[in-house]
């Protein structure tokens, strides 16, 4: 079974799954459940997903497996966007550092 | 016959130099063609999928008008990306790309549409700054390993200008196809409007006859078909970076070889040059030996 995260809410799809086409959310974490294995995590930064003839492609511009994940230097990139939108509540950039480093954590296992 | 000696002892020496650097271009061509390979292979899943994903849209969604897909009535102008090299070195690359993006501007002129060049690689920039044609965008530093970044920035200003009221209204590509080591085609692709083909639907190709949109296909295409003009630019760029080396290695393995086949006529003439020297002193020697004879016989 695959979890994602499109614009519309959480999407688990499972097999015989109709033909799906989504459009995922910024900063999402993708969940791979498997028989007998742990679960597969990664990080996606938007992208699609698209569901056919029984296949699940993801099509992301920019994902990290959770294994792979750097959990030091992802808690340093939240620190430093945390920082830059207190200083300016309006700062985009920052904004969507700090969801890209929140999901990292999240695909890494750890607490945000 | 000292001097022509010592003059082609000198072009030898500097044919084989040259040798020696073209010998080292070719070399270091043949390892950065496999990397370049192995580049294009990795992208190629992505852009299969994405192509999979935009025509499931747009063969499933035919009511979706998209500023992206629908063509102009009256298109007045066209934006080409033309991709060529940073550095030369590589035979008729750049030049075939060049010749045959004039060939595009020919045929986009006849049907009354004024053409606007993007350029990336300074050869294709410096091309076009010379004959002082004005260009819609240029970008350099990055024809032999250009990354996502890169594509993703010229697709920006492409589409920026595509949505502009008195913008673009079509985008092509002319870059090189790497087809093998030996075989790289200079191909003209249309990436938007997007060509609708009717095709037959065969078992590989096939697409389900219905998709579900998350959330809706307009917004789905929205966000796929900027992802679609960046992925088909970044294929472009790394075909074409690959090509570029393979193009290389080709012009220096040729070039090492007229050095060499240079360097054996050259030190043939110089053996003879020598060889006729050494012919003449022992002439002049036996020479001055008989007369220095004859005078001493006509003194006794």
């Amino acid at each position: 079974m695959v979890i994602a995260k499109t614009v519309d809410g959480e999407i688990g799809i499972m097999p015989q799954h109709a033909p799906v086409l989504g459009v995922l959310v910024e900063g999402g974490v993708l969940r791979v459940k498997r028989e007998g294995e742990g679960d597969l995590v990664a990080a996606v930064h938007g992208g699609f997903i698209s569901v056919a003839d029984n296949e699940v492609s993801v099509l992301a511009e920019v994902a990290e497996l959770g294994s792979e994940v750097d959990v030091a230097a992802a808690r340093d990139a939240l620190d430093r966007a945390q920082a830059s939108i207190e200083a300016n509540q309006e700062d985009a950039d920052a904004a969507i550092e700090a969801k890209r480093a929140r999901a990292r954590l999240r695909a890494a296992g750890e607490e945000v | 016959m000292g001097a022509q000696l010592r003059l082609l002892r000198r072009r030898i020496n500097s044919v084989k130099s040259t040798a020696k650097i073209t010998r080292a271009q070719e070399l270091i061509a043949s390892s950065r063609i496999v990397r370049a390979q192995q580049r294009m292979q990795a992208a190629l899943p992505y852009e299969r999928e994405i192509t999979r994903a935009v025509t499931g849209v747009v063969s499933n969604a035919a009511s979706v008008d998209h500023p992206l897909t629908v063509a102009k009535e009256n298109p007045a102008q066209a934006g080409v990306l033309i991709v060529t090299s940073d550095s030369g070195f590589c035979g008729g690359f750049n030049a075939n790309v060049l010749r045959e993006a004039e060939a595009l501007r020919g045929l986009l002129e006849s049907r009354g549409l004024t053409v606007l060049p993007f350029v990336t690689g300074r050869k294709g920039v410096t091309w076009h700054t010379f004959r002082q044609r004005e260009m819609g965008g240029s970008w350099v530093g990055f024809s032999r390993k250009p990354a996502y970044a890169d594509a993703k920035e010229i697709a920006t200003t492409l589409i920026d200008s595509f949505k502009e009221e008195n913008g673009i209204d079509e985008i092509h590509i002319v870059s090189t196809e790497f087809v093998s080591m030996l075989t790289q085609n200079v191909v003209v692709k249309r990436v938007l409007p997007l060509e609708v083909e009717e095709t037959e639907a065969t078992e590989a190709t096939a697409i389900p006859p219905y998709f579900e949109f998350e959330p809706t296909a307009g917004d789905v295409l929205e966000s796929l078909l900027p992802r679609y003009v960046e992925s088909r630019i970044f294929t472009a760029l790394l075909q074409s970076a690959a090509s570029e080396e393979a193009a290389r290695r080709r012009a220096m393995k040729s070039a090492t070889d007229n050095a060499n086949e240079l360097m054996r006529v050259l030190t043939q003439q110089m053996n003879q040059a020598r060889q006729a020297e050494i012919t003449q002193e022992i002439s002049e020697i036996v020479g001055g030996a008989n007369a220095l004879a004859d005078a001493a016989a006509g003194k006794e």
